[in-house]
């Protein structure tokens, strides 16, 4: 599976022409974890909904497995199967009124046969770790806020995509439903060998899953590299009205006051072991 | 798919019709319509229609507009041209072929017909063309004011009009991210017969449902928090105010429909 975007730009236009893309070159490879981050407007969502087929670039061409896309004859369901999206708060477009049913809408769509789609949707529901069993049979409706998302989240895995893409999937969430995300994801990275996409604008998730970062600001990507590279240019990402993740803020805060810590770490461990070292003889606590 | 939607037909503008006070349009709308049914020659419609050219030219609408407006409207203009010809009676026969004939008065009185119904749109779409929906409300709102004592609730009727208003966007927005949100599921909301396009709209209404009911629900509770309890009492951020030159095109159009009744 490789994507690829070339020359590709879009722009809006509903009474004020707005340009949303801009001359965006792109190949995103298979096994990638990549964390896409810009503020509101930077046309993040835009870029994500090219590269799912739902909307169409004004110029450029989007090449997925040496398929063109963005010419007419295509066949969007065969990408759809390979792409999956989870847009922000999925657990909106929940409608049916059993989970089962709302978790086999997708395979349904894909016309596979039913003993298949029950596969798929027991799949599905235990990857996003709710009872088969327990849960098929109840409405999506009766659920909590963070369960709903679980739903919805495993209404796009049981389409077995290739690639994930999701937008903001941890807004809103708590801390214990945002952790259990994180691992999700990381699961279906490591063990499941999917490529993903996190849009985000919590930079601690990004730094710590992805192995690409790439920033947009105004339609335009700004930086395309490893997250310990794009996340040293702190001047330069702050000015992009974008956050640190956090331990990066420490040490780059404690670098600047002098002592010579690395800045290029991202877990807790890590950094506490570098700050230790630094501080000499001082026990990590 | 659904961005191109606009809502009403009211273009933005800065002229003598735009300013005037919406009260005072309405009422002069329905003044002039009704009079428009007291007309009963076309001389009367030749001065009729010379008002509606004054007044677009005031209002710098672009003629081609209002001639679009009259679309929707084509199909019973041409059916009411096509009845009275055909089977109004009387006069002098013109043309006749079997038992069909067509006599001078049916035509007559066809176009007679058609002309009051085109101006009577044009003259209602004009009001539609300078007012924006949210000065229209108003205006509603205070006419209907009198009619509170007996019961009819006018502030909240125009409260109701209001956020309809405020929500077709919002509502438009959401539907079309439902939209694409199940597109990316594989949904398929264009081919097909219309009744398995029908059945494959219930993803899109559903989650559409049941956000409405959540947002209005959340907008309740938004305004209970700040003392909304209907509109008594209740002041507002644009007052309407009435001038002199409102007074003028009332006056202007008491003496037109006078000359459109009496004559």
């Amino acid at each position: 599976m490789l994507i690829e975007l070339k020359n590709v730009s879009h722009i809006y236009d509903d009474g004020q022409v707005t340009e949303a893309l801009r001359n965006i070159n792109l190949t995103i490879r298979e096994r990638e974890f990549i964390g896409l981050v810009g503020h509101t407007g930077s046309g993040k969502s835009t870029l994500v909904q090219l590269l799912n087929g739902l909307i169409k670039p004004s110029t450029g061409t989007i090449t997925i497995d040496g398929l063109n896309i963005t010419e007419g004859k295509t066949s969007l369901l065969g990408i759809r199967r390979k792409i999956g999206l989870v847009f922000q708060y999925p657990e909106h477009q929940l409608f049916e009124e059993t989970i089962y049913g709302d978790v086999a809408f997708g395979p349904r769509n894909l016309q596979l046969e039913e003993e298949e789609v029950e596969i798929r949707v027991r799949e599905a529901l235990e990857l996003v770790g709710l009872d088969y069993e327990e849960f098929k049979d109840r409405s999506p409706f009766n659920l909590s806020g963070g369960q709903q998302r679980k739903v919805a989240i495993a209404g796009v895995l049981a389409m077995k995509p290739e690639v994930l893409i999701l937008d903001e999937p941890s807004a809103g969430l708590d801390p214990q439903g945002r952790q259990q995300l994180i691992n999700l994801l990381e699961y279906l990275y490591e063990e499941k060998g999917m490529t993903i996409i996190l849009v985000s604008h919590r930079m601690e998730e990004i730094a710590r899953l992805s192995n690409r970062v790439i920033v947009m600001s105004e339609g335009e990507i700004i930086f395309d590299d490893r997250p310990e590279k794009v996340f040293s240019e702190v001047e330069r990402i702050r000015q992009l009205g974008l956050d640190l993740p956090e331990i990066t803020e420490i040490l780059w805060r404690l670098n600047k006051k002098g002592l010579q810590v690395r800045t290029d770490l991202f877990s807790l461990t890590e950094a506490v072991e570098e700050i230790s070292k630094e501080l000499r003889g001082a026990e990590p606590c | 798919m659904l961005r191109n939607i606009t809502i009403g037909q009211y273009l933005a503008g800065n002229s003598v019709i735009h300013n005037l006070d919406p009260r005072m349009k309405i009422i002069i709308t329905i003044m002039m319509i009704t009079a428009l049914f007291f007309i009963d020659s076309f001389l009367g419609y030749a001065l009729f229609f010379l008002a509606v050219i004054i007044i677009v030219y005031l209002s710098r609408i672009p003629p081609i507009r209002i001639l679009r407006g009259l679309k929707p409207v084509l199909f019973l203009v041409m059916l009411t041209l096509i009845l009275h010809v055909f089977f109004t009676k009387g006069g002098d026969l013109i043309w006749r072929w079997g038992f069909i004939s067509i006599e001078s008065e049916g035509l007559y009185t066809g176009f007679f017909m058609v002309t009051r119904i085109l101006l009577l749109v044009v003259f209602t779409s004009l009001l539609t063309l300078t007012t924006s929906p949210l000065e229209l409300t108003d205006g509603i709102e205070y006419l209907l004011g009198p009619l509170k004592r007996i019961g009819v609730p006018a502030s909240e009727l125009a409260m109701m009009m209001t956020i309809a208003l405020r929500f077709i966007p919002t509502l438009l927005e959401e539907a079309d991210k439902i939209m694409k949100a199940q597109m990316a599921r594989g949904a398929d909301f264009e081919s097909g017969n219309i009744v398995k396009r029908a059945r494959n709209l219930i993803p899109l209404l559903v989650p559409l449902f049941i956000s409405a009911f959540r947002r209005a629900d959340d907008l309740a509770l938004a305004m209970e928090s700040r003392c909304y309890h209907g509109g008594e009492g209740r002041t507002r951020l644009y007052e309407l105010k009435i001038g002199i030159r409102d007074f003028i095109a009332l006056g202007l159009s008491i003496i037109l429909s006078l000359i459109f009744i009496i004559f």
